[in-house]
């Protein structure tokens, strides 16, 4: 196996790429109790359209979610059930990007990674145990549409973009599901959850090579087609649309602001960008910087206020959250701060103590094994080493940061969607 | 492995250190322990988040935020929280571990003083608390008190907690209510800060990896100004053992898609101190605590009759809270299954797999806690407002014992004292 080290961080990686495409990721753990095994597809909500074997599929919103619930069924019974037995807490989740089944147990690790490897690579699914779960989901759906800074987020998305599928919840809709059978599961499964489109991430008191020996003795032997995946053409800079309301219970306003940026397609070109992007942040609106210290003195923003920069393929973006009695003037407020940094440039000595205060935090990250495992799976889809962020931190300029404020935080990239409270009486 | 002492550093103030090297960060609590009290509860609550706007020192949010983004971006954070009858508030702060700064200096010390000023050297204005920040922190404060509704699953477990404690200080909320906060004044709310002061115990947490004759050093440093008392107030918690002839029912009616049901039990006497405490959190596990439990295969998965149902202990107030989100028709099913359910386990008729997968899955979660930072913090608070020294690693092993017949003879002990269920308007 190869061994990556990132002595900075004072971590070790061992990889290696198997037979069957598969590629496994290990971080030995000795003093910890507890191992924790991260099995995840490059296959998310967003993954609607693709072409396998020369045709293009077409699938209704909700399938890789969908899917995600299903897996856990076995031919035998229910794999929860098994993994839970042998004292494993397991679960699983799907985002735009990727879908991911995970367990941590202290306790026949190696036992409960045989049963992870095999029912997320088996599919077993039957119309009654697909029609059955239709009902679980659809009281999912009902959850989060109940849940208001949710559906503030996806209206920032369907403001933000025309048409990339980041706009569709990764739950779907009960009409979207209710098209999905259980051809549709297996299809998709067929597309996707080959090992040549998938990784294994483990963290713990842990054998790398035995991990992969596991891997091998479980999966297929051999690598299949991967689909290709379509998601329409380039979004354009601008935001679909300026503002957007919605009404709902909630005890004071909500908002979502979001700066429509340009994505970068691959490598360390995207990390790069996640880095400088959250530097912008912080020096722009974060918890260190003049401007939140005001709006916190107004009382336009509260500890709920939140902030982050994402990206899935083709696309990324800078997001602030919280609450506040009057979201406009929060816009407003950030538009000028950025207007004036594009003028007098970020304060050196903010610059400085932000950087030692994000890379800081970024280390304490490592803690978790979750963040380690799910950080290097969605960093090797993106095609690059979550752990290399050490490295590239230390390169990064004052001028990137700035010319990323300069460049996205305009009027036509800016949306912002609120969730207001409902009138009296409707 | 971890090394954990527990040290008085003043009259009424402990130190809990465990000394590991396993973690990128070093872990720092301190909390004032304080009896749980309608009157009280919305002021201890806004006072750490007073205290965080500013020191003396650091007189700002930006200053403020300028010294921690020094210390590599620690956090310092106003913790409130409620174990059974105590209501604790403090700060959790989280550092670089010394190990991993950049230039090999002491992240700690100046870490610890920085925890100690925001808790003993405040900004004041006229010899009380600054008037703005003051008024800036209740409108927070009522903000998360009402925001409180936004979250229904926690919502309907707080309001089932009320209902069934109304005449015990468990009912009161760890944020107090909003007519309290809003009657608080810079005046009062120093009044209660030097009665806090004065008269909480106090519970002071490090784990990293520091030598723990040095975090004493540090903290004994950092807190000398904290007021001689030898008499500081020591927690304690009521144990309601039994029930009224029938259970308590509360409907209310929100704009919302799924309903919440919460059922409250009174474990009849069995509570963290009691020898059988084992298999009660065992019951309670199988019952539904886990992925594995009665409610969540059944209820969930075999009838379909919610989207989520679970169990959980407080272990010091003995008693049991159940709560599920459901189809607003499907209130009397639910309920009867889950009350079904609770009869099957008192009858013992629980399948082995149930037994030994609670049991590791128990067991695990002890054992992970000792590998994560938050959890252990969160661990030793419950073990300290209890006065017990019971490790993780000991409860562990004392649930290796538990048998069937204990298990259904915790059930048998559970009486149903308040359901509580949130419904949808009427179309």
């Amino acid at each position: 196996m190869e061994k990556l080290e990132f002595a900075k961080v004072g971590e070790a990686m061992y990889h290696e790429k198997l037979e069957n495409g598969l590629n496994v990721f290990v971080f030995p753990k000795p003093e910890f109790q507890k191992g924790y095994a991260f099995f995840a597809t490059n296959y998310g909500g967003m993954d609607m359209r693709f072409r396998l074997d020369g045709e293009w599929h077409d699938t209704p919103a909700g399938v890789a979610h969908y899917l995600e619930h299903k897996m856990f069924d076995t031919q035998e019974g229910n794999a929860l059930q098994d993994l839970a037995a042998n004292g494993a807490s397991p679960n699983a989740f799907t985002s735009n990007d990727i879908t991911g089944y995970y367990f941590d147990s202290t306790e026949k690790f190696e036992e409960n990674l045989r049963v992870l490897l095999s029912f997320v690579s088996v599919p077993w699914f039957t119309q009654e145990s697909v029609d059955k779960e239709r009902g679980i989901i659809g009281q999912e759906i009902g959850m989060i549409e109940d849940d208001p800074h949710w559906k503030c987020y996806m209206n920032l998305m369907k403001a933000l973009f025309r048409h990339h599928p980041i706009r569709v919840s990764v739950a779907g809709s009960v009409e979207s599901i209710a098209r999905i059978t259980p051809e549709t599961l297996y299809a998709c499964h067929k597309a996707f959850y080959d090992p040549a489109n998938m990784v294994l991430c483990v963290a713990g008191p842990v054998d790398p090579e035995h991990i992969c020996g596991i891997a091998r003795e479980i999966l297929p032997k051999q690598a299949g087609p991967i689909a290709a995946k379509d998601y329409g053409e380039q979004e354009s800079a601008q935001a679909a649309q300026s503002c957007i309301e919605e009404r709902m219970e909630v005890s004071a306003p909500i908002f979502h602001l979001g700066w429509k940026g340009d994505p970068k397609t691959d490598g360390e070109d995207r990390l790069r960008q996640e880095l400088v992007g959250g530097l912008a942040l912080e020096v722009l609106l974060g918890n260190s910087s003049p401007l939140y210290a005001r709006l916190y003195r107004e009382g336009l923003i509260n500890q709920e206020f939140g902030y982050s920069y994402e990206s899935s393929f083709g696309c990324a973006f800078l997001a602030a959250d919280g609450e506040s009695r009057d979201p406009e003037a929060v816009r407003t407020a950030v538009a000028e701060e950025a207007a004036r940094i594009g003028r007098e440039g970020v304060d050196p000595a903010l610059w400085e103590r932000v950087k030692k205060g994000v890379y800081g935090n970024r280390v304490r990250g490592l803690n978790s094994f979750e963040n380690l495992c799910v950080g290097q799976a969605q960093a090797f889809f993106a095609g690059y080493d979550f752990l290399r962020f050490a490295e590239v931190f230390a390169s990064i300029t004052k001028e990137e940061a700035e010319e990323l404020i300069v460049n996205w935080v305009t009027e036509e990239r800016t949306a912002l969607s609120v969730v207001l409270a409902r009138e009296e009486g409707t | 492995m971890s090394q954990v002492t527990h040290r008085e550093l003043f009259p009424g103030v402990w130190l809990r250190t465990a000394h590991t090297n396993k973690f990128k960060s070093s872990y720092l609590s301190v909390t004032l322990l304080t009896p749980l009290d309608k009157k009280t509860a919305g002021a201890n609550a806004l006072i750490p988040s007073v205290l965080r706007r500013g020191s003396a020192v650091h007189p700002d949010m930006e200053s403020l935020s300028a010294a921690l983004d020094e210390l590599y971006g620690g956090a310092i954070e106003p913790a409130v929280r409620k174990k059974g009858e105590t209501q604790c508030v403090g700060f959790v702060a989280s550092f670089l571990d010394d190990s991993y700064a950049l230039k090999g200096e002491s992240v700690l010390e100046p870490a610890a003083d920085l925890l100690g000023e925001l808790l003993l050297k405040p900004y004041t204005q006229d010899g009380h608390f600054c008037p703005d920040y003051t008024a800036g922190e209740k409108a927070n404060l009522i903000d998360r008190i009402r925001a409180q509704i936004n979250d229904k699953r926690t919502y309907a477990t707080q309001r089932l907690a009320q209902e069934m404690c109304k005449y015990e200080a468990f009912g009161v909320d760890k944020l107090g209510d909003e007519a309290g906060v809003a009657a608080i004044t810079p005046e009062s709310l120093w009044e209660q800060y030097q009665k806090l002061l004065r008269e909480a115990r106090v519970e002071v947490y490090f784990c990293g990896s520091a030598d723990p004759d040095r975090v004493a050093g540090a903290l004994k440093r950092a807190l000398d100004r904290l007021p001689v008392n030898e008499n500081r107030v020591e927690p304690v918690c009521d144990v309601r053992v039994t029930v009224g002839p029938e259970p308590i029912v509360t409907e209310e009616v929100m704009d919302v898609s799924q309903g919440k049901l919460a059922l409250g039990f009174r474990a009849g006497g069995q509570s963290c101190w009691e020898e059988d405490y084992p298999a009660f959190t065992l019951c309670n596990a199988i019952f539904g605590g886990t992925t594995l439990s009665k409610l969540f295969m059944n209820v969930r998965e075999k009838l379909s009759l919610c989207y989520y149902a679970s169990s959980v202990t407080e272990p010091r107030k003995g008693i049991v809270m159940v709560s599920s989100g459901i189809e607003f028709d499907k209130y009397q099913t639910a309920r009867d299954e889950i009350l079904a359910q609770l009869e099957a386990i008192r009858r013992g008729e629980i399948e082995s797999w149930e037994l030994e997968g609670s049991r590791r899955a128990l067991i695990g979660a002890y054992r992970a806690t000792l590998d994560d930072q938050g959890r252990q913090e969160e661990f030793w608070l419950g073990q300290s407002v209890a006065g017990l020294e019971d490790g993780p690693e000991e409860l562990a092993r004392q649930l290796e014992d538990v048998t069937l017949e204990q298990v259904a003879r915790s059930a048998r002990r559970f009486q149903l004292d308040t359901i509580y269920f949130l419904k949808g308007k009427e179309a």
